[in-house]
């Protein structure tokens, strides 16, 4: 009887690990050991920010802005908290650290995928009292303003630059493909026959990607799906009745658009297009030697070609060129962007609010905010900075992405959206692997949004 | 029948008294550290606690949803089935049968034999989880090294990670995980008495029957402690499964602890995270007791 008590206790303790493995961390101590050090003097204001690899560009910026504001307002201390974490753990992190007083910072850097979440949680302080005697805040874009405005119409944070997304070719291979460069491909139609022409004449070369798996992430969601979706004049939240889309032939076309591109063998093979490590693939192997003709990418992946990055190549401005992405049938404006971006924004918890606002003002005159735009390979939002000599010139390689700034669209980033933006890719997975026709798989995705939001929360267009 | 000496009694319960004081504190760590956090996560389980968004602000008891959530979702239920398919066929056949037959072979083998097999054994155990699944990936992914050899005795390509994820974690787990199994079967069988085997062989029964007659039903206990903690291990491989495919392509290799993950800690969904670690206490409990029933193993 003792060996079976004791073997049932075993079993239960080590279900019980795991099951504490889940729920302990809901529990303030791991945020507690990530912040280290406990309260700050009177005027030492905390900052949280990413943190990745050997990328030192944000450390290195705020590092100066620190120098500066500690310099001007003398007694005053800031301390860097950089949260060492890949993109999503980041946000896990940053999310346990802002739910108690003990661990909060007093400023944080929030990426507008999520801030509209951690507004809802309450992590975070509406900033409208301290815009509206701002007066640097008419220098940033419309479009910018509304990045981080949540659902109850207050601003919680200032953006420092966004990102926007694009065609980038190999002008090489469309040459030898009969396509003449500079391309400007007018409808979706113009893409795919570019891409066909490739794959017809140029063995040994994958014509076109776009980013359509789970493994892919938000990529696929926002480089992908939505690049598309909002060329056809639909959308995934109608913002006049608060409501997520369901039933959209639009989303049916967009899908379809996925299938003609797999069915046809122009993307890159099921295998290659299910890997996780895809877009390094593309950007540090498959672009530089030639082994892909048109990317539907980011404004971004510029960076991993720097002297400093992963994959130095400096020709890659003779090599690739750009053009925005048409819209379905070349309906007006003719061209779509989608733009992300970060924030600056206040914890809720934070003592030292003032003292806080106070730094972003510092790191967002016109002279840093450019300084910044430049290191970081960022699409300016400010009118200033757009204009600025030292951004102009660093942002000339490559024009196209800062154009698109005028018809680019931001996601409806809402608490729910990382749920509904992964069924967006399992929705696309299913059509890329042929698991789904287009119809199905958008009728899998309107149960699912049901599912997430409850049937109140959804409408047709 | 005793009579009660109210004297006796009350210096005897005195006495059991002070004995038990000086375990109050370890007790009470013992409650603190280890029962709390298992209470406050059940309670977790029926909240819809959340990493940000409402229910961070406003997280309350929401009685059975995060259950009915959990069995409405085609989702769950794929992990449910994939689990089970894991833990099939990497624990209760993968690393058991192939932890014994080691075993049997190491003990008709040379010392020689038994060490080096030994030390190879062991030290795929060692190497920490998540090594061990990026071997497995750099080993059968696509440009990976045995596509590189069926290339070089001009075989086709390989893509297990991709066409059956599922069996291609399930090997990597047999190949990390049966080291534990070989080291409990080979204390067992050096336990078993030649001499019950030796008599059984004058009597004219084949190795198979030796087997199966003699030396199985004598070391049934640690068959069944064995195949209770392997599946119990099994159960909740995350690392492994994570580094290898991410749960993909898909959900095709989504089990029951990347599910929980996922939801938990990308949705930030920490009360159905929980409920959904709830469910696998239940799933473990459930093997735990056929094991004890199916296998007998007496008092």
């Amino acid at each position: 009887m003792q060996r079976k008590i004791f073997l049932l206790a075993a079993a239960a303790a080590v279900a019980a690990t795991t099951l504490t493995g889940c729920g302990g961390s809901s529990s303030p101590g791991k945020a507690a050991a990530q912040s280290g050090q406990g309260g700050g003097t009177t005027g030492t204001i905390k900052i949280a920010y990413q943190r990745f690899g050997e990328n030192r560009i944000m450390d290195n910026f705020l590092a100066g802005v620190k120098t500066e504001y500690e310099a001007a307002n003398p007694g005053s201390k800031v301390e860097l908290d950089p949260i060492v974490a890949s993109e999503n753990d980041y946000y896990t992190k940053l999310a346990l650290m802002l739910k108690s007083s003990k661990t909060s910072p007093d400023l944080v850097y929030e990426d507008t995928f999520l801030i509209n979440s951690d507004i809802k949680a309450g992590y975070l302080k509406p900033l409208d009292s301290y815009l509206s005697s701002w007066d640097q805040w008419s220098q940033f874009e419309e479009s910018a303003k509304g990045a981080a405005k949540g659902q109850d119409g207050k601003t919680y944070g200032v953006p420092d630059g966004t990102d926007t997304r694009a065609l980038w070719y190999s002008k090489d291979i469309l040459k030898k493909a009969g396509i003449p460069v500079p391309w400007q491909p007018k409808t979706w139609d113009d893409v795919l026959t570019a891409a066909r022409a490739v794959k017809a004449k140029v063995p040994g070369v994958t014509p076109f990607n776009i980013y359509s798996s789970k493994a892919a992430g938000e990529a696929s969601t926002m480089q992908g799906f939505e690049m598309l979706l909002y060329g056809t004049g639909g959308t995934l939240y109608d913002d006049a009745s608060k409501k997520w889309v369901v039933g959209s032939p639009h989303f049916v076309d967009s899908l379809k658009f996925v299938k003609t591109v797999f069915d046809e063998k122009l993307g890159p093979d099921a295998q290659d297009a299910t890997d996780a490590q895809l877009s390094d693939k593309i950007q540090q192997q498959w672009l530089p030697n030639g082994k892909l003709a048109i990317a539907l990418d980011g404004s971004w992946i510029t960076g991993s070609w720097l002297p400093t990055g992963g994959k130095p190549w400096p020709q890659w401005s003779e090599a690739l060129g750009q053009t925005p992405m048409p819209t379905q049938k070349g309906q007006a404006p003719g061209r779509i962007s989608l733009s992300g971006g970060w924030t600056w924004a206040i914890s809720a918890k934070s003592d030292h609010a003032d003292a806080a606002w106070k730094f972003i003002q510092a790191a967002q005159t016109e002279k840093n905010a450019a300084k910044y735009a430049v290191a970081a390979s960022q699409i300016a939002v400010r009118k200033d900075v757009a204009a600025d000599a030292s951004y102009t010139a660093a942002n000339s390689k490559a024009p196209v992405f800062s154009e698109v700034v005028a018809v680019t669209k931001y996601r409806p980033a809402y608490p729910e959206y990382p749920q509904i933006s992964n069924q967006i890719q399992v929705a696309m997975e299913s059509v890329m692997t042929g698991q789904s026709s287009p119809e199905d798989a958008a009728k899998a995705y309107d149960e699912s949004v049901k599912g997430i939001v409850g049937d109140d929360g959804t409408t047709t267009q | 029948m005793s009579v009660a000496h109210p004297r006796a009694d009350a210096s005897q319960s005195r006495r059991a008294v002070a004995r038990a004081l000086p375990l109050a504190p370890a007790t009470l760590l013992l409650l603190v550290f280890l029962a709390g956090p298992i209470v406050w996560s059940v309670y977790g389980a029926f909240t819809n606690t959340a990493l940000s968004g409402a229910g961070a602000a406003n997280s309350h008891f929401i009685g059975l949803d995060n259950f009915h959530k959990a069995f409405d979702s085609s989702a769950f239920r794929n992990s449910v089935v994939l689990t089970l398919v894991f833990t099939f066929l990497s624990a209760i056949v993968g690393q058991n049968l192939v932890g014994l037959c080691l075993a049997l072979l190491m003990r008709a083998g040379s010392k020689v034999v038994r060490t080096l097999v030994g030390a190879f054994v062991v030290g795929a155990w060692v190497i920490p989880e998540v090594v061990a699944g990026y071997i497995w990936y750099a080993f059968l992914g696509k440009d990976g090294s045995l596509n590189a050899f069926f290339d070089s005795v001009g075989l086709g390509h390989q893509a297990l990670l991709f066409s059956h994820p599922i069996v291609a974690v399930s090997i990597a787990n047999i190949w990390r995980g049966t080291a534990f199994s070989m080291l409990v079967y080979s204390a067992a069988l050096s336990e078993v008495p030649r001499e019950l085997e030796e008599a059984a062989e004058v009597d004219g029964a084949s190795g198979a029957r030796r087997l199966w007659s003699v030396t199985l039903p004598l070391i049934r206990r640690s068959v069944t402690t064995n195949l209770m903690l392997i599946t119990l291990q099994t159960l909740s491989v995350f690392g492994l499964i994570y580094t290898m495919t991410k749960g993909g392509p898909g959900t095709k290799s989504q089990t029951l602890p990347l599910y929980m993950y996922e939801q938990a800690f990308s949705f930030g969904q920490l009360g159905y995270g929980t409920a959904l670690a709830l469910v696998m206490l239940v799933v473990g409990a459930v093997f735990s007791l056929v094991y004890l029933r199916v296998l007998k193993t007496e008092i």
